[in-house]
Order: structure tokens, then sequence, then C-alpha cells
């Protein structure tokens, strides 16, 4: 019997100590001083969400930075926000296959926006023929405009008396954004048109391609669920050593080993490593979504110029 | 035409040669330990072990990043602490070896996902835990050719004492009282193989080559030895013929060699010398004529 409870205090101090416990009181503190609580489904759209809402708005990400959100595991305090959440922000075209079920179980009773709406979706490299829609719109600076308007629509619909500040912090972001569209174009235009062709690890910079004009290639599709066969990396090794590919990237949500492969088979350079799918800790080199594509701009330029 | 579809592929490309050099060092390890396994009914403790060394692993990654010698050490302690806390249950408690693995090694995963998840919850760690067979570097080459070797000196040291223990562990009782020690000594050969095949290749190249390849072998022959050479052959063909599959037909490496050995094992199933279906059914039509 003693020994019975002695493990049941044990377990109870395990219990007390879990980290979903000390989490608990901070949403209620952000529920109660700010108008509105959003819960974004990734980094990079909570920080979108953060510069339209100010203030007023309290926002979390379900998958915080350096988390990949092809493959995240939500877990009960996912939920839990769900619940309380008066708007839930999400990606759209794919991209959290995950997130469907999440709000369905949270019970929530928020309205769901899909930023990416009315963004013109890329077809992603499907495999056998029926091809998937890359979600990674935000990569193209005027797709992320559009976020910021989805955005700015959903808060204003929610809370309108908020609506003076959103449409003032929005106009203000999305200028920031036109500013940062022409430093990236500018940044890019020092790269010859003969080295514009990268690899990366997997297929998150198409709507970047089609909008700064570089082609990126990578062993893996637009998700980073698949394994890739030995067939598809041997075509990209081939297609490397036939074209002039001037460098391979890393990810920062990525396993670097396959493109170290690559490197290490084709003898070309690693250029540094590039922000994809979420945003870095603040100590990284993309704490925010502007900082991001400044980022992966400058990384591009400096390893394809010289 | 033989040269381009077989020999050409290896030829041409280096990650292709890694992956067969590491698929057939881990066939030449993990098959003996397979058989052994398999012949102390104890073939699904792979797959439990491969859970059990979670949350070792996991802590290796949390304490110093992708590195490997900190996640293999991880996981060979995890490993180790599963399987030694199981024996330990099973002999001095009344739970049977089977329940008491199966117990440790729920913990055990329950514990690294838990640990998974306070990393924030984020990194995807089972995708860094488990790589590639087609991006071999180095290094894992290396762990995985030495797992081999060490697994290979250590079954020769060992081989008496083992094979009396699968066979007769009464006998073995009452003449020595190298059991205990050897029963060990294998667990460790077990855990060792599979965390050296899971970094590298992916939980279910891992067990799937450990595995297979005694089963197929158990089909052909009842010699503990022949058993053995014919379950490295399998490891072995299954590597090269998978791969090449994924070369040629764009199936995803790791489960193309396993597909492979789980053909094999059809096969050996339907045809195998000793007790395949095929076999029992002349025997017993040559019984009732």
């Amino acid at each position: 019997m003693a020994r019975f409870l002695i493990v049941l205090a044990c377990l109870a101090g395990l219990i007390a100590s879990a980290p979903v416990a000390a989490q608990e009181p901070q949403a209620k503190r952000a529920a109660t001083k700010n108008a509105v609580t959003v819960v974004a489904s990734f980094s990079i759209l909570a920080d979108l969400v953060r510069n339209v809402g100010g203030e007023r708005v309290a926002v979390s990400a379900l998958v915080g930075p350096n988390g990949d959100a092809h493959v995240y595991e939500p877990t009960p305090a996912d939920s839990k926000r769900i619940a309380v959440a008066t708007l839930v922000v999400v990606n759209g075209l794919g991209y959290e296959g995950w997130i469907d079920r999440l709000i369905a179980a949270s019970g929530s009773k928020a309205p769901v926006v899909v930023a990416s709406a009315g963004v013109t979706p890329r077809a992603g490299e499907g495999e056998h023929g029926h091809a998937a829609e890359d979600p990674h719109a935000w990569q193209s600076v005027a797709d992320a405009k559009r976020y910021v308007a989805n955005i700015r629509d959903a808060l204003i619909r929610i809370d309108p008396p908020g609506r003076d500040l959103y449409a003032a912090n929005a106009a203000s972001y999305l200028a920031t954004l036109d500013a940062l569209d022409a430093e990236i174009r500018r940044t890019l235009a020092t790269i010859p048109a003969d080295r514009r062709r990268v690899i990366t690890g997997h297929d998150a910079f198409g709507y970047f391609g089609d909008a700064y004009g570089i082609a990126f290639l990578s062993p893996q599709g637009v998700s980073t669920e698949a394994e890739p066969s030995a067939r598809d990396l041997a075509r990209l090794i081939t297609q490397i050593r036939a074209e002039k590919i001037s460098a391979v990237f890393l990810e920062n949500v990525i396993d670097p080993r396959l493109v170290r492969q690559i490197a290490r088979e084709t003898g070309v350079r690693i250029g540094g490593t590039l922000v994809s799918d979420a945003l870095t800790g603040p100590g990284g080199p993309a704490p925010t979504y502007v900082a991001l594509m400044r980022h992966n701009a400058r990384t591009l330029a400096a390893a394809l110029t010289n | 035409m033989i040269y381009a579809s077989l020999i050409a592929p290896f030829a041409e490309f280096e990650f292709m040669r890694r992956a067969l050099v590491g698929t057939c060092a881990l066939a030449l390890g993990a098959g003996p330990v397979g058989v052994f396994l398999m012949l102390r009914r104890m073939s699904l403790m792979g797959d439990a072990m491969s859970h059990a060394i979670l949350p070792g692993a996991a802590a290796g990654f949390l304490i110093a990043g992708l590195s490997l010698s900190a996640m293999t050490m991880g996981g060979l302690i995890a490993g180790f602490a599963v399987a030694l806390l199981a024996g330990l249950v099973a002999r001095t408690t009344e739970l049977k070896e089977d329940a008491s693995l199966a117990a440790f090694f729920l913990i055990s995963l329950a514990l690294g996902v838990t640990l998974v998840s306070l990393r924030g919850g984020n990194i995807d760690l089972m995708h860094f835990l488990f790589g590639s067979v087609l991006a071999l570097d180095d290094a894992t080459l290396l762990l995985i050719a030495a797992v081999a070797s060490l697994t290979l000196a250590a079954l020769a040291v060992i081989w008496r004492p083992l094979v009396l223990e699968c066979v007769d562990p009464n006998f073995l009782r009452s003449v020595s009282q190298a059991g205990g020690p050897v029963h060990v000594a294998f667990l460790a050969l077990v855990v060792m193989n599979l965390v050296g095949a899971f970094y590298a290749l992916g939980t279910l190249l891992a067990v799937g080559l450990m595995m297979l390849p005694a089963a197929v072998a158990r089909f052909w022959t009842r010699d503990i030895t022949a058993m053995i050479v014919v379950a490295i052959a399998t490891g072995l063909l299954s590597s090269l013929v998978g791969l090449l599959l994924s070369f040629h037909a764009g199936l995803p490496a790791g489960p193309a060699v396993i597909l492979t050995a789980g053909l094999l094992y059809l096969g050996s199933v339907l045809f195998g010398r000793v007790g395949g279906l095929a076999r029992r059914l002349a025997r017993r039509r040559h019984l009732e004529a």
C-alpha cells in the first residue's frame, strides 16, 4: 500500500510540472487583455497577423519557429488554444493536412480564415500526373500581400470596433511589403542570367522562383513527407551535371543530409541555408516574415554572384 | 543491356554505391542476429526495441543537435536500459519476458514522444532521427560497418552458449553459468544493430533487414549455420534488387528493399524446402497414396 502511494505521489508531481499547466494561465491572461485571440497554423502566418492586429490581437502559432507544418503532430494544448480562439488563420492549399480534424475535434466555433484565398495556386511537381497544389505561396511577396488583405478583412469582420486600427496597420504593412518586394528585386538583379538555377531540399520556392526569376529544383516534392526514390535522386544528379546549376541550399526545416549528399556527389557548392516553411527563433536570421524574405534574397545573391 | 540496368546505376552514382555498401553491411550484421531472435521466439523484439530507443536518441538530439555520436549513444543507452530492465523483471518476477518488454518499450516510447514534444512540439524529430538510405555520409557508413564487424566478432565468441541457449536452455543451465551473460550480450547486439541502422536507414529498413531474411532462412534449412548463411544471402540480395527497383521503378528506396525481402519470404512460404506449403501438400498426398 505504502509503495503504491509513493508511486501515486511521484505521478502527481510529474503531472503538476507538465508544461501544459504552465501555459494555461498565460493564454487566459492574453484572452482577457486583447479584444481578439487568433491562432495561426504556423509561425509565418502568425507574424502577418501580428502586423495587422497590433495591440488589439493576441496571436499564437501552432507550429512554432523552425517547425515543419507539413508533418506536424498536434497536441491537446493546441486543441485547447483553438477552442478558446476567436479566429483561426490557416494557409490552405493543402499545406496543413492535420488542421481540419484538429479544429473539428476542438469543438471551436471560431471562424476559419484561409489566408491564401484568392492566390493563383501553382501546380506542385506531382509525381504521377495528378499535380498537387503548391502551398508555399508566402514565398512571393505579392501573394503575401493577398494574405495580409485576407487577414485584415477577417479581423474587421469579427471585431468591427477595431476597423480603423486594422485598416491603418494593414496599409502601413502593405507599404512595407511593397518596399520589401522592390528590395528583393534589387538584390537579385545582380545575379547573372546563366546562374539562376539552384537546388533546395524540398519544393518550397516555386512562388519565389516564379516571382523573381530563379529556377529551384529539389529531390523532395512540395511536401516534406514523402521519401525520395533512387530514380528521382539520380535524375536530379544527372540534371545537375548536365545543366549549369550554381549552388545547392539547405533549409531550416529540412534534414540536411540529402542535400549534402547531392553536393558531395556533384561538386556543387552549398550556398547557405534558406528559410522556407517557418520563421527562425529570435536569435536566428529570420525572426519575422520581412527578415525571412530579405535573408533568402541575400543568401541567394551572395551565393550566386561570386 | 545487363550492364545498363544492373551495373551502371552503381558505377554512375555515388549515392547508389553508398546505399549498397550500407545495406550490405547491415545485412551482414543484422541477418545472424535476426536468426537467433527468431529461434528464441523473440521475432517481434526488434520492432519493440525500435520504439524503445526513441527517448535516448531524442535526448541526444536535444543535448547535442543533429549529431551522430550523441544520438547513437543516447539510443544505445535507452535500448540497453529497456532490454536489461525487461530481462531483470522477467527473471525476478512472475511476469514473462515479452510482457515486461512490452511494458518497458511502451514507457520508453511515451517518454520519447514527450521529450520530442517538449522541444516546442515542432520539429519533426522522426525525420531527423531516422535517416534515408540515399543519404549516407562517411560517418554513418563507418558506424554501420563497425556495428556489423563487432556483431560478427561477438557472435563468434558467444556462439556455443548462444546456440545451446536457443535449442536447450535447461541443458545449458545444468552445465554452465554462461546463460545470463550470454543473454545480455546478445541483447546488446540486438540494440547495437538497431541503433546503428536506425539513424542511417530508418526504422523499417533496420527491423526489416533483421527479421525477414531470418524468416526466409527458416524455410530452407534446419541447421543454424546454414540458416545464417541463407539469411545473410537473402539480405544482400534484397538490398541489391531493392535498390535497383528504387532506381528503375521510382519506388522509395527503404521500402523497396524490404518489399523485395518480403517477396522472397512469400516465395519461401510457398516453395521452401523445410516446411514450405508446396512441400507439405506434396507429402500429405504421398502419405495418403
